[in-house]
């Protein structure tokens, strides 16, 4: 990298990214405390993982603007690990994804991406807002009703406050006017220091206290590896998101081996995975930041401010950070993809939906996204098998039969093209013209081969005219109806 | 490799670069190009939103926001691109350049020129590439860039005016790399004609007047008139002040010679030259 391209990224849109900086660090902390609440851990752990995540991924990461830290996707993936061994098995297995996942840049795996189609994306989003407004409902049952109005005036200040002014983050706004309330009138209700231990000091390195065997990496292993491909999955998304909203191009393996490095720094200060953010990421753009600088500052001015200001973040109540979430739930939501649900084609919604569905049942979003990845090809091999045609016409005053095969023969549309010939007619010679026909793999190959040797069987001659080069040598090497003893060989 | 480039930006070293490469493409009988790159400039976000409050469908929003406000900007800067190429065209037709083409592309400046640098036999550039109010380093930013990043040579408009130079010198130290660009000089049509002055920055010693001997002999096999002198002192203290480089003519040096660590520490010859040069200068690898 050289002298300029650093200056560019870096100190390009200086003011903007340090204003956008502060905007995200206000707007992180009830995320990483929140998130650290989803995963069952205590807030020092989402904040440290915050901090650190994001300062790594300004220097390390392939996406400038785009702001990483500890995200809800991740922590809904940790929830079971680290209830059943606790948290020095999730913090081993936060340096284990980030091993996974600078493999993954190396083997330039981002490229992978290509498979995941546009409707999956948009699924896994809106998964993720559910998945995120949903973990927000234990704060709001069994509880009085002053939880509610609380939460309620929080989300009318979010929305409200911007439009008597808009350059103090809401969200800020918000938690101060909640907090203030709260300790004023001496109410009592769930706050942030009833969750657990806030950072009291700067994190320090610390080796995650499990027994190295292989004990532990059985234990480790399959979170590790969903976490390390949910990361990357909403990393990948993410920085596509950034590209368009900013015009410019991302590195994508550089991402990947940035997301690695940032979380095994992460495991080592006591910090859960984490990945980028998409919700936070449109803030940073909305506010203006552009360059790397912006997610220094976010990651920095969280630190600061948390461990200086300790005292005073624990006493926010819960209803303020829920009032937060709720907005990042929404959004965080495709609401295009709604609105425009009857106008998509139909496959394309239903692999939209799949998605959602699958994730939210699961709470898993790696099998939500394997599942829109499998319909879509499902689906796309259904659309392309359906472009074949097969016509038929009479030769030689009706002593030719001449079938002209036209489109992609392949396992979904080997079926058709048996049931295109008419076996039932007798004519003493066939001719298969396939000059506009591809076949494609072994199915494709052996369903020309019944149909030749159908037949012959029925004492036809058979000529296949015209294949191309590549279904030539597929048909060469697999078919049997060009060499000789085919008939029997059908036989048995 | 047959063609002049042209890098035109609309500032004030404009015209200049326009005359310098259709002189040059007259010369070397190739067809002359010139390049309008619109540079996306980061500063200019002009969203102020603080709010960090994000509502339903905030993402779309924020995609129609800013690409209509890029559409605008965009539209106003290829507006502004298209009119300064075609008054460029015109005047390089008006000098004499029977073809004379325009280009405009988007991008970073430098990534473009290195893309076009197989088709290039040369590049003309305005010493000031982008008048951003910064230091001066900064205002040379693109042609430093440039100059590292390509191996064609780089004709530099150091001023705005244009004169057909009347002569040259030639900045040389008797390495290899500075035979091969006498060498390099000695075949181009473009200084055909055109006196030489070799210049060298050394001690007054037999072997350096040896070294001019080759420099001056090379010249003289294609048929140039050349002399020769010895300067004392640095090269960019000793050559400006040359009073065969005071009116119209043309200083030839070869580029960026020495490492990237030193130049941050102790600045760069070539730099340093071409902010001190009142003539043009021809800079080659």
């Amino acid at each position: 990298m050289n002298f300029a391209s650093i200056k560019q990224t870096w100190f390009a849109n200086v003011r903007g990214d340090l204003l956008a900086g502060i905007v995200v660090a206000l707007a992180l902390i009830p995320e990483a405390i929140a998130f650290s609440i989803i995963a069952g851990v205590d807030p020092k752990v989402g904040l440290y993982a915050s901090f650190s995540i994001c300062v790594i991924i300004a220097f390390a990461g392939g996406r400038p603007g785009m702001i990483s830290a500890a995200t809800g996707a991740m922590a809904l993936v940790m929830v079971l690990l680290v209830k059943e061994h606790g948290l020095q098995y999730l913090l081993a297995a936060t340096v284990l994804t980030g091993v996974l996942q600078i493999l993954a840049g190396v083997l330039k795996l981002g490229a992978l991406m290509r498979f995941v189609s546009r409707s999956v994306i948009t699924g896994f989003v809106n998964a993720l807002a559910i998945l995120i407004f949903m973990a927000q409902l234990p704060e709001l049952t069994n509880v009085t009703w002053v939880v509610y109005a609380m939460t309620a005036a929080g989300l009318a200040i979010i929305y409200g406050f911007p439009y008597i002014t808009k350059a103090i983050p809401s969200p800020l706004v918000t938690i101060v006017v909640l907090t203030g309330i709260s300790i004023a009138m001496g109410l009592d209700i769930r706050t942030v220091g009833d969750m657990g231990e806030l950072p009291s000091s700067l994190p320090v390195f610390l080796l995650p206290d499990v027994p190295l065997n292989l004990e532990t990496l059985k234990i480790i292993f399959p979170y590790a590896a969903t976490l390390a491909v949910v990361g990357l999955l909403e990393s990948m998304m993410t920085a596509s998101i950034v590209d368009d909203l900013t015009d410019t191009p991302s590195n994508k393996n550089r991402e990947c081996m940035g997301q690695g490095v940032a979380n095994i720094a992460t495991g080592f200060i006591g910090g859960m995975a984490g990945c980028a953010m998409i919700g936070q990421s449109v803030i940073n753009v909305k506010s203006g930041g552009r360059g790397r600088l912006s997610a220094l500052t976010a990651g920095t001015l969280l630190l600061v401010m948390v461990v200086f200001l300790g005292r005073w973040v624990s006493q926010i109540p819960m209803a303020a950070l829920v009032a937060v979430m709720i907005m990042v739930s929404i959004g965080t939501f495709s609401w295009d993809s709604v609105r425009k649900l009857r106008e998509h084609p139909p496959s394309s919604s239903i692999v939209m939906i799949a998605t959602v569905v699958v994730t939210v049942s699961t709470h898993d979003l790696a099998k939500g996204v394997f599942v829109g990845v499998l319909l879509s090809g499902i689906f796309f091999a259904h659309k392309v098998g359906r472009v074949l045609r097969v016509d038929s016409a009479s030769e030689d005053g009706g002593q030719t039969r001449v079938y002209r095969v036209v489109g992609q023969v392949f396992f979904a549309s080997s079926e058709a093209f048996i049931a295109a010939f008419d076996f039932k007619e007798v004519v003493p010679k066939v001719r298969v013209d396939v000059s506009r026909a591809h076949f494609w793999d072994i199915t494709a190959v052996s369903a020309l081969d019944k149909a030749v040797l159908k037949f012959r069987r029925e004492g036809t001659e058979v000529e296949v005219i015209g294949m191309d080069e590549a279904s030539a040598t597929l048909v060469d090497r697999f078919a049997i109806h060009d060499k000789p003893g085919a008939v029997e060989q059908l036989m048995h | 490799m047959n063609k002049v480039y042209a890098c035109i930006d609309g500032l004030k070293t404009t015209t200049a670069v326009v005359d310098w490469a259709a002189w040059s493409a007259n010369r070397l009988g190739v067809p002359l190009e010139l390049l309008h790159v619109l540079e996306r400039d980061p500063d200019s976000t002009a969203v102020t939103d603080f709010s960090g409050a994000i509502g339903l469908g905030a993402q779309e929003m924020l995609l129609q926001q800013l690409s209509d406000l890029d559409a605008q900007r965009g539209k106003l800067a290829q507006e502004a691109g298209r009119q300064m190429l075609a008054s460029s065209q015109a005047r390089a037709k008006a000098a004499g350049v029977p073809q004379v083409d325009g280009r405009m592309r988007h991008g970073e400046f430098v990534d473009t020129v290195i893309e076009l640098e197989p088709d290039a036999r040369l590049f003309v550039l305005g010493e000031h590439y982008q008048a951003v109010t910064a230091s001066k380093l900064h205002l040379d930013h693109h042609l430093e860039r440039v100059i590292r990043a390509v191996k064609r040579p780089v004709l530099v408009a150091t001023t705005e005016h244009f004169a057909p130079p009347e002569q040259f010198v030639l900045a040389y130290d008797g390495s290899p790399t500075a035979v091969k660009m006498v060498e390099t000089v000695a075949r181009s049509p473009m200084l055909k004609g055109l006196p030489a002055l070799v210049a060298m920055c050394a001690a007054d010693t037999p072997a350096a007047w040896a070294q001019l001997g080759v420099a001056k002999g090379l010249l003289e096999g294609t048929g140039f008139a050349v002399e020769t002198t010895l300067l004392p002192g640095d090269p960019e203290n000793a050559l400006p002040p040359l009073p065969q480089l005071q009116g119209a003519a043309l200083l030839v040096m070869g580029a960026y010679g020495h490492s990237r660590i030193r130049h941050l520490v102790i600045g760069s010859t070539t730099t340093t030259l071409l902010r001190m040069s009142k003539v043009p200068v021809l800079v080659m690898r």
